[in-house]
């Protein structure tokens, strides 16, 4: 048997050691579920986290690390701020769909005009849709007391249908021969979001992603709103006593976390995945949830758990071309994770005391 | 007695049928709620239902055994909920949110194979002369028994909170759960079993879906049912016997625009198959703003997680 | 006192947590309709003791005699079923439920709900305790909750009845109707085990007294034959010297420090009290007292004068300028700060360090934030001077709030808003719960920024704290607000009035 007891302090190394060890377990117990599977275990472990970035062929998949990294990055550090201040924005993949919709549509709009302002404008254009589609639940929260949880992600079945709507319907590519899918920003350069370095996957998204690192870092450790949005999650009683709106922090956490996301789907419609489609979407909106907490929803923790997430993804499909292992398998892998984490977050706050339980006692 | 190509009584028996999976998920969610617990993970519960009760009924033949399996699928995956919320005191939103990712991803891999099966048939319990009764047989007396099961459930369970013993004991753990504790009552163990329930119940709904609605499995089958009955919980206001009402409501709905799709009633298909998403958006408004506002007789202690210090 | 006597009688109990002793080899013996008080400060190991009692926690040695047999109960269930019935200070109670619910959740064996709404009719009578069974549990004054909790415990006839606190929440004419009801059960044979740390009540109730400090018995006494003085200072075990106040002065202001005009809001707390046409000023260097029991409208005072709840500008005005509509920080730009009930995730952030609790209030008069930017060095500096000057016990500013002591993180946090130089400070039960070093240094840092030409608004539940530092004094009831009176020549019956008499136990007054 074991006992909980209260640190008088959370633990600072444990804060650290958490992430750490919950992605040991899970490798452990992915290792158990592949072996359920009838892989190699040892072998599968390898090709997911080692061979992307050492294996035969590194030079190509390293690349491939910035690309997937970079929208969760985006992603999970507007949701953490939320997270912190005790708002539950989970419908990040619906305001990425808005976002890569908004952005596209102005950047189609103007086809096939050449102009230096089309690609700002669509940038401007999926941060507000993202935006607008994260002051929804806020907005109903504020005003009428819903559940956020709830209405954004009822937003997010919303947004999917839209956007199978936009691909089949009013930004379907004029000359794709009826086929679903908007034309191809990589063929219209005035829109697109190209690789910046050859060979490194950083496109504008990558850049715009360590921008939004760095803009939390400080938000969070030197600014009064920081502090605020922390103690809003922490102690909301004492934030009401300090002075904090409430409503305010909504609005604010709500609109920058959807704008985050939005700015991830423009980012990723005219760059990665270059066109509007049914299956543009490929849940970074929910994996950025794990992110988020996987990296303590500190910035810099973020930048390091989306890089080992977006690890997870290509040696997924690694394992899966070159092991059979289901595609399925990773975003099991994935939740694992999230729920190790989850439990050994414990040690944070708790010190755990075993025992022997005699009835003398 | 056609509109438009709605056949009226066929709507409505269509809809007691399309709303059993929601009402199992959400009247479990609810008996949850009632012990102060918040899980988020009804759609990760429900989709493990769908899948095991799938395998369970293909593997036996037998579409009761499916249930059983289905249920058997959603309560394993509520106890590791129960393990991280009420012994590791987890957070409950970030663990029901786990939850989800992780039995969205659970389910599709050991889906894997089971795309394009057929299920064994769950028949329609057979009532006899009743079912030949004009209107009211096709409406009333022509479903499976899960149709009545469920219905049941919901009895079973406002009886049980309203009357028993247990049931006074669960409510008062969701109001308080420090003075439950100093009363002398085990409130982690009382929430585990609440938890359990609500994780039985969603498996038993999710199976409905893969087993008697659609009938077969694919990945993400669940569509966001899970994240309806959530809704439907605080439509309800806590009470059992609006959790029908909901329920019904929301299948009626479903019912409604995929009648009007196949109807090509000139809307969209887009903007009906959004519909039942808006429409739980709209109900939560209306339910949660106002005087009257539904969260007045939401559990107090809801969400908290309970620790005996000393 | 032989065994046959005794009702209970504990020998050698010993409970150690992780750090600290609570109990260490305490002993004592309660005769049969013996009213026994357990006298200590807080933290001095009462509760633990009664929870052993009562089953809620197990002793690590020593044992328990119940009507002379052996008694080890291993939950609450089994103290219950042996005849121990004990009423909590936070009341065990479920608000949204009626008054039968709770009382069947705190029964082993309740009978059928219609016989169980018979008995609590039949008992209430019997002991001068009305209160309707149907009624929700949330809708009751305090009085009345107490009441509840009272009737379950009698309904299991009990051998041995425990009382935790049972006046903080009472009127003084609610006390002397609880005392006849006390002595009832008393004279019916029923021992009772009654802790409080309000001296007086234990003279004219208790026939015996047994004194913990630090989880030790340091004297058993018989309360009658002391002074409240000298059982004080066996309890804190050092004299205690009352505060010192400086001659009143007259500092030259037209206009009233803090003018409360009619204000009038609703509550924002689930079950909680409106504030009704509330009015009262406070000049500099003045200390007004307002009284009452816990829940008619204090919390909403508190929160209506620190700007968390919103009122017309023109309800409350410090110096002549209308703040009701101001927010907490537009307050204390002008002067005017306040200190809320809870320590621990109101007026502080459990989780937080002392810096960060600093800067909760401090940041706008102490400028510890530019442009919004945190000067975390200044902010540590001003968490550093408060710790020093209030003799905040800490290893340093960095550790989090709820790892101090009840006490010292209440002197932190009353030293936090008195450093500020404010003009007007408003602080909600400024000692509750803290030792009497610390409540005796808070309140002598009150009478000091007062002397120093603060105007001070002190709401507490602890009448004795309030006659010691007050000029004038008031009382919240129902949210309404009696005139303040000067505390000169005000008697313990008079205030009582003020404090509504007896709530609706004008039967019992009859009967008892």
């Amino acid at each position: 048997m074991f006992r909980l007891e209260r640190r008088p302090s959370p633990s600072k190394f444990w804060q650290v050691a958490t992430p750490v060890l919950a992605v040991i377990l899970t490798m452990i117990a992915g290792g158990v579920m592949f072996a359920i599977l009838g892989k190699d275990p040892a072998l599968a472990i390898r090709t997911i986290f080692w061979d992307p970035l050492f294996g035969e062929f590194a030079w190509y998949l390293r690349g491939q690390l910035l690309v997937k990294a970079g929208p969760l990055i985006l992603i999970a550090i507007g949701l953490s701020l939320g997270f912190r201040a005790g708002i539950w924005n989970i419908g990040a993949e619906g305001q990425y769909i808005m976002g890569a919709i908004f952005g596209a549509s102005v950047g189609l709009a103007a086809f096939p005009t050449e102009s230096r302002l089309i690609f700002p404008a669509m940038i401007i254009a999926g941060a507000f849709g993202g935006w607008i589609w994260g002051m929804i639940p806020a907005i109903l929260k504020t005003r009428f007391n819903t559940n956020e949880i709830l209405v954004s992600l009822m937003l997010v079945y919303v947004a999917e249908k839209i956007l199978s709507k936009a691909a089949l319907g009013f930004l379907r590519n004029p000359d794709g021969a009826g086929f679903p899918g908007s034309r191809n920003f990589a063929q219209y350069p005035a829109a697109s979001n190209p690789e910046l370095i050859a060979g490194t996957g950083m496109h504008w998204g990558v850049v715009a992603a360590f921008i939004a690192v760095i803009f939390a870092y400080i938000l969070l450790q030197k600014h009064m709103l920081g502090f605020q949005i922390k103690l809003a999650g922490q102690a909301p009683r004492a934030a009401r006593f300090h002075g904090v709106d409430p409503n305010r922090l909504i609005v604010l956490c709500m609109g920058l976390s959807g704008a985050l996301a939005g700015l991830a789907g423009v980012f990723e419609v005219a760059g990665p995945a270059g066109q509007i489609s049914i299956d543009f979407n490929v849940g970074y909106g929910f994996t950025a949830i794990i992110v988020a907490f996987l990296g303590r929803l500190n910035p810099v923790g973020i930048l390091l758990a989306a890089l080992l997430m977006a690890l997870t993804y290509i040696g997924g499909e690694m394992a899966s071309t070159n092991l059979g292992l289901p595609s399925a398998a990773i975003q099991a892998f994935q939740g694992m994770l999230l729920f190790f984490l989850l439990a050994v977050d414990v040690l944070s706050n708790y010190r755990i005391r075993t025992f022997f339980a005699s009835g003398a006692k | 007695m056609d509109f438009g190509g709605i056949n009226p009584a066929l709507l409505i028996a269509s809809l007691m049928v399309a709303a059993v999976p929601i009402l199992l998920a959400a009247i479990g969610e609810l008996v949850v709620e009632k012990a102060g617990v918040l899980n988020l993970g009804v759609e990760g519960m429900m989709i493990m239902g769908a899948i095991c009760g799938f395998i369970a009924a293909v593997a036996t033949g037998n579409p009761y055994l499916g249930f059983l399996g289905g249920a058997a699928g959603g309560a394993v995956l509520s106890l590791i909920f129960a393990f991280l919320t009420q012994t590791l005191l987890a957070n409950q939103v970030a663990t029901g949110l786990a939850l989800t990712l992780f039995g969205l991803g659970l389910s599709s891999l050991m889906g894997q194979g089971y795309n394009g099966i057929k299920p064994p048939l769950t028949a329609a319990v057979p009532l006899g002369p009743l079912r030949d009764i004009p209107v009211l047989g096709r409406i009333l007396f022509s479903h499976d028994w899960m149709v009545y099961a469920s219905i049941a459930i919901i009895a079973a369970v406002w009886w049980v909170l309203k009357y028993s013993r247990i049931g006074l004991v669960l409510r008062a753990v969701g109001e308080n759960h420090d003075a439950a504790h100093a009363l002398g009552y085990k409130v982690q163990r009382i929430r585990l079993a609440a938890i359990v329930f609500g994780g039985a119940m969603a498996g038993l709904g999710g199976a409905y879906i893969s087993l008697v609605r659609v009938p077969q499995w694919t990945d993400g089958i669940t569509a966001g049912a899970g994240w309806i009955a959530l809704a439907i919980v605080v439509f309800a206001s806590w009470k059992p016997w609006r959790v029908l009402v909901g329920a019904y409501l929301f299948g009626g709905i479903t019912v409604l625009q995929l009648n009007l799709q196949v109807a090509e009633s000139g809307i969209p298909v887009e903007y009906l198959s959004m519909s039942p998403y808006l429409i739980t958006i709209l109900v939560l408004v209306i339910m949660s703003s106002g005087k009257g506002r539904a969260s007045l007789n939401a559990p107090a202690a809801l969400g908290q997680n309970f620790h005996a210090s000393r | 006192m032989t065994l046959e006597q005794g009702m209970l009688r504990v020998e050698g109990l010993t409970k150690a947590y992780p750090g600290v002793v609570a109990n260490s080899d305490v002993s004592f013996a309660i005769a049969t309709g013996e009213v026994h008080a357990l006298l200590g400060e807080n933290g001095a190991g009462k509760s633990t003791l009664v929870k052993m009692i009562y089953g809620l926690v197990r002793p690590d040695a020593g044992h328990i005699l119940l009507g002379g047999k052996p008694y080890a109960p291993t939950k609450p269930g089994q103290a219950r079923a042996a005849g121990v019935g004990m009423v909590f200070q936070h009341f065990s109670l479920f608000e949204a439920l009626s008054v039968a619910e709770n009382v069947a959740l705190g029964m082993e064996n309740p009978p059928p709900m219609r016989a169980l709404v018979g008995r609590i009719t039949e008992v209430s009578q019997n002991y001068g305790l009305p209160l309707d069974p149907a009624r929700r549990v949330g809708d009751l004054s305090a009085g009345e909750r107490q009441r509840v909790e009272i009737i379950r415990c009698l309904l299991q006839d009990p051998k041995l009845l425990i009382m935790d606190e049972p006046t903080s929440v009472l009127t003084p004419q609610e006390v002397s109707i609880l005392f006849k009801t006390l002595r009832q059960l008393s004279s019916e044979g029923t021992a009772i085990l009654y802790i409080s740390h309000k001296l007086e009540e234990i003279r004219t109730l208790c026939d015996n007294a047994t004194i913990l400090r630090r989880g030790k018995v340091v004297a058993t006494c018989t309360p009658r034959d002391r002074t409240a003085r000298e059982m004080a200072e066996l309890m804190v075990g050092a004299v205690l010297t009352p505060p010192k106040r400086s001659a009143p002065k007259q500092w030259p202001d037209a206009k009233a420090a803090l003018e409360v005009a009619a204000l009038a809001v609703a509550s924002p707390i689930p079950f909680g009290t409106a504030l009704k046409n509330v009015s009262f000023s406070v000049r500099r260097g003045e200390i007004l007292g307002i009284a009452g029991v816990a829940g008619n409208g204090q919390d909403e005072l508190l929160l209506a004068l620190s700007g968390e709840l919103k009122s017309n500008p023109e309800m409350v005005k410090s110096f002549g300028i209308p703040l009701g509509k101001q927010g907490p920080n537009e307050r204390r730009e002008k002067g005017f700060v306040t200190a809320p009930e809870d320590r621990l995730g109101h007026a502080a952030a459990p989780d937080m360090s002392l810096v960060e609790n600093a800067l909760l209030t401090g940041a706008i008069r102490k400028g510890l934030a530019k442009a919004g930017f945190i000067d975390w060095a200044a902010s540590r500096q001003f968490a550093e001077a408060v710790i020093k000057e209030y003799d905040v016990r800490t290893p340093g500013p960095g550790v989090a709030a709820r790892s101090l002591s009840g006490g010292n993180l209440q002197k932190f946090v009353i030293g936090r808003e008195l450093s500020q130089a404010p003009d007007v400070i408003v602080i909600n039960q400024p000692t509750w719960g803290v030792d009497a070093a610390s409540a005796a240094a808070i309140r002598q840092a009150i009478l000091n920024r007062a002397a120093n030409g603060a105007a001070v608004v002190v709401i507490s539940q602890d009448l004795d704290e309030l006659l010691e530092i007050s000029d004038r004094f008031a009382v919240l009831n129902e949210g309404r607000l009696t005139t303040p009176r000067p505390v000169e020549g005000l008697t313990i019956d008079e205030i009582g009035l003020m404090m509504g008499g007896a709530h609706g136990m004008e039967v019992a007054h009859v009967q008892a």
